[in-house]
């Protein structure tokens, strides 16, 4: 085996570390702060990436098209909020029945099943073909995404949405419209999942209808090793975020470790799923089978 | 101030489990009344609560604050003239957020919720200072999750955040009745106080009796969906929990004998 191939494979998993873990902040803000699985993201991601591959194509610069990706992501999650909020159904039924839509949309959007974005014919932000650079950009995408949903959930505004996720019954009775909150969160969920497609997609040179699949996989790992990793150290919601990122950076890591040791690569989405499965069934069965009953209620008097 | 007109609800009309939990009650509420509720289980008290504050709409009949049909308004925009405090301590709260979280999402009951900062410095002094008062030693814990807090302190901090923008209106249901007699006698203090103070319209559900008999100004008894006593001025003062129990007796033709309300009135 060759040390150094998996160590020239690093900066490219990282990139695409970096993408996903943007992607995964999307799912964050469904999951963690309004506690609603939204599974709109396996379509919104590619829409992104379809918008953006077909806006360059066509010509159109690749600032407008990254911008015009994301606001599509923000239909998709209007779309599921109102599904979820005005109709009533299921948040989980909600993003499904978004993701089935967006599938027949995104093939429209291309025409076809795949569109090519070669980075020698485009002008695109970044590319796998240099790593350095698309590092750069990604660093700077991350920075910003940060830093502005930090301020956002310091809001007024963006504390009412934390608190529809943490506990709607308070949420309305101090006069939070949590429908209309439920409905915003989507929205900006899916437009950070949508620019994220937009950064893959110029990244990988292609946007493909399978690129989604599974996507909110990938997105709740990432959240789960940031979690794992950077709540031992600090609660503060800039760390939490941050966390979100290099957990999406610990899992292409990982990735690229499993594919150099030669594994069948058929079999990664199979246990991406069962290392998620067992990080979300960690919390309830540690309360059902390994609390002490003394512990269960640990309350500060 | 507070006038409901002949409200009805009915849960799972046309079942089996049909269940009507409000008959055509009516109540008038003056300003700065304090109104405990009592009755035995399934009287319909929270009932009455929920339907004054929204949580779901009522089947018939009216409800105005300060004149205002609220009827057909939603719950979050009821909000705005209506400060809450919830048997179960878990509920007044957000737990995974700070106090001064908590405080500032209260301060902002029927506002506009912008993308200005949700705390500002000279809120966090008014916060403390609104504290100290509890004399529960949390004014120095404004970045401590509620969540890590007593239930008893949790129930604190609801009602300090229920009587923010001084509401017109103030609803406890039973919001003592999952703690400790200690803490909950402590809570009661600071509900008396904080009620007074503020000149609050109060009305606030028990099943103690004494508690009952011994704070506000006018005490109503419910049964069945219904206002069954309503007792006010020196009459209310005069009164013992012998005195209510006969009494209700009398109107409802039932005894209360194994009714919770008999196990609390020590
Ligand atoms: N959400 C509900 N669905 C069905 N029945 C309900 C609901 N809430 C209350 N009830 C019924 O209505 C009656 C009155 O309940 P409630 O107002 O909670 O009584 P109280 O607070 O006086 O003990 C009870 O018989 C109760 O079972
Ligand atoms: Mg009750």
């Amino acid at each position: 085996m060759d040390i150094t191939g998996l160590l020239g494979a690093m900066p490219g998993a990282v990139a695409q570390g970096m993408i996903w873990g943007i992607m995964a902040i999307g799912v964050y803000i469904t999951f963690k702060i309004l506690d609603l699985a939204d599974l709109t993201v396996d379509g919104s991601m590619v829409t992104g990436m379809a918008v953006c591959a077909m806006l360059m194509a066509a010509g159109w610069n690749v600032w407008t098209a990254m911008l015009i990706a994301t606001l599509a992501g923000m239909g998709a999650g209007l779309l599921t909020g109102i599904f979820h909020t005005v109709m009533g159904i299921p948040a989980i039924l909600a993003g499904i029945l978004t993701q089935l839509i967006l599938w027949s949309v995104n093939l429209k959007i291309m025409g076809k099943a795949n569109q090519a974005l070669p980075a020698r014919k485009f002008d695109v932000l970044l590319t796998q073909l240099r790593t350095n650079e698309a590092l750069i950009v990604l660093v700077i995408f991350c920075v910003v995404i940060v830093a502005i949903l930090y301020a956002f959930f310091g809001t007024k505004f963006g504390t009412a949405i934390r608190a529809t996720g943490c506990n709607e019954k308070m949420a309305r009775a101090q006069g939070i419209n949590t429908n209309r909150n439920k409905v915003i969160g989507f929205i900006i969920s899916n437009g950070i999942v949508a620019l994220s497609g937009a950064l893959l997609a110029q990244y990988s040179g292609k946007a493909d209808i399978n690129d989604g699949r599974g996507a909110i996989v990938i997105g709740l790992a990432a959240v789960i090793i940031g979690e794992a990793v950077f709540s031992r150290f600090s609660q503060s919601f800039i760390l939490r975020l941050t966390g979100v990122i290099v957990g999406g950076i610990i899992y292409y890591i990982v990735y690229q470790t499993v594919i150099f040791l030669g594994l069948d690569t058929d079999l990664l989405k199979m246990l991406s799923a069962i290392v998620v499965a067992i990080f979300l069934a960690i919390p309830y069965m540690k309360k059902t089978y390994f609390s002490k009953p003394g512990k269960r209620n640990k309350e500060v008097q | 101030m507070l006038e409901i007109k002949s409200i009805s609800k009915i849960f799972n009309a046309g079942t089996v489990n049909e269940k009507v939990a409000l008959n055509g009650l009516s109540l008038t509420l003056n300003t700065g009344d304090f109104v405990t509720v009592i009755g035995g289980n399934g009287a319909g008290k929270s009932t009455l609560l929920n339907s004054i504050a929204g949580t779901y709409p009522v089947d018939e009949g009216k409800i105005f604050i300060d004149n205002i049909d609220v009827t057909n308004l939603p719950e979050y925009k009821r909000a705005k003239y209506i400060g809450r405090v919830f048997q179960d301590p878990m509920v007044g709260t957000a737990t995974d957020m700070w106090i001064e979280e908590n405080m500032a999402l209260a301060m902002r009951r029927g506002k506009s919720r912008g993308l200005s900062w949700a705390i500002k410095n000279s809120d966090r002094k008014y916060f403390k200072e609104l504290l100290s008062q509890l004399d529960l030693g949390l004014e120095n814990r404004l970045s401590t999750k509620v969540g890590l807090l007593s239930g008893g302190q949790r129930q604190a901090i609801t009602l300090l955040m229920a009587s923010m923008n001084s509401p017109k209106l103030l609803l406890l249901d039973e919001h003592t009745a999952a703690l400790d007699p200690k803490t909950a006698s402590k809570v009661l203090d600071i509900t008396d106080k904080i009620v007074e103070s503020n000149h609050l319209t109060t009305l606030m559900i028990t099943h103690n009796m004494s508690d009952a008999i011994r704070l506000g100004n006018r005490l109503i008894m419910m049964n069945e969906g219904k206002i069954i006593l309503d007792i006010s001025g020196e009459e209310k003062k005069n009164l013992t929990v012998e005195h209510l129990l006969q009494m209700f007796e009398k109107v409802s033709g039932a005894k209360l004998e194994n009714d919770r309300m008999l196990l609390n009135n020590e």
